[in-house]
């Protein structure tokens, strides 16, 4: 077993017609990783650990050509393998979900609900001030939000940052994948930045209204 | 049925707001220089100031944030 090959004598390995003993090396070698990261965190099973490692086999070898050197073959093999377990992970893991409880079937999000879902109270050992402020913000925000986003960014941003959902899911939900969706939410921040901004609102001013409460 | 917003969650969202960049890259765009990334880190390496935009991305994206530590994790397991 030779596990320390360079990056061009990986290639050679495993291009065309792939070495049985470079295939076993980097089989074993994902699987290690992969059973350290993931195994007490992420309850996974050791089934679960070699469906991975398989599945991450095949998109290494279909995709040896975007290989760019800029790392060991075996780091970029090992990322590979975590996005493919993630992938499943995370799908497993959201598919029992109620679709009523995390509904993103609202074309919009009204008044009502938004302000339930921004709605706490502020800690009473705050100064006065402080609670008006941090009151202040939050109808601001809450308008923002209602009035200055589209549609898809209203849903995408309360689903991923109000109601916790983790990206992969919002995306399978709103039917799109998760780079798109990333974009989105990057549109919707920096549309409310500026708003906040434009409004006066400074960051010095919001670390101030939430520093002791 | 909608979650109530805490404090924290309020705070963390505007501060993520104001951290926002114009030019952000996307999550394909950190995903093809990860690995890159991870070496630098374990190599002891400055890497959230030679790679900047790969640092801001793993800031605002849980998702490639949790792969990141996962394959940080991965890599000291096989070292």
């Amino acid at each position: 077993m030779n596990p320390e090959r360079s990056n061009a004598a990986w290639l050679k390995a495993l291009n065309g017609e792939p070495e049985q003993e470079a295939l076993e090396d980097l089989r074993a070698y994902l699987l290690r990783g992969l059973r350290f990261a993931l195994g007490q965190r992420y309850r996974v099973t050791e089934s679960d650990l070699e469906d991975f490692v398989q599945e991450a086999m095949v998109r290494i070898l279909d995709n040896l050509d975007s290989f760019r050197g800029e790392s060991r073959f075996t780091t970029w093999a090992q990322k590979i393998a975590v996005r493919v377990a993630f992938s499943e992970l995370r799908r497993k893991r959201w598919q029992d979900m109620s679709l009523q409880d995390l509904s993103l079937s609202h074309d919009n999000i009204t008044g009502p609900e938004l302000d339930s879902a921004l709605n706490w109270l502020p800690s009473p050992s705050l100064n006065p001030e402080q609670q008006v402020t941090q009151q202040s913000l939050q109808a601001l925000l809450m308008e923002l939000i209602q009035e200055e986003l589209t549609d898809l960014q209203r849903r995408a941003l309360i689903a991923v940052a109000i109601q916790g959902m983790p990206l992969e899911e919002v995306a399978r939900r709103m039917n799109t994948n998760r780079n798109a969706l990333y974009k989105l939410l990057h549109d919707a921040r920096v549309r409310l930045k500026n708003r906040l901004e434009q409004r006066g609102v400074t960051v010095e001013e919001v670390m101030e209204a939430f520093s002791s409460g | 049925m909608m979650i109530p917003l805490g404090i924290d969650q309020f705070r963390h969202l505007v501060e993520h707001i104001f951290a926002t960049e114009a030019d952000e890259i996307d999550c394909d765009t950190c995903f093809t220089k990860l690995d890159r990334y991870a070496e630098m880190t374990l190599a002891g390496q400055d890497a959230a100031h030679l790679m900047p935009q790969i640092d801001a991305h793993l800031r605002h994206c849980s998702a490639c944030r949790e792969e990141y530590e996962a394959l940080l994790s991965a890599l000291k397991a096989v070292s």
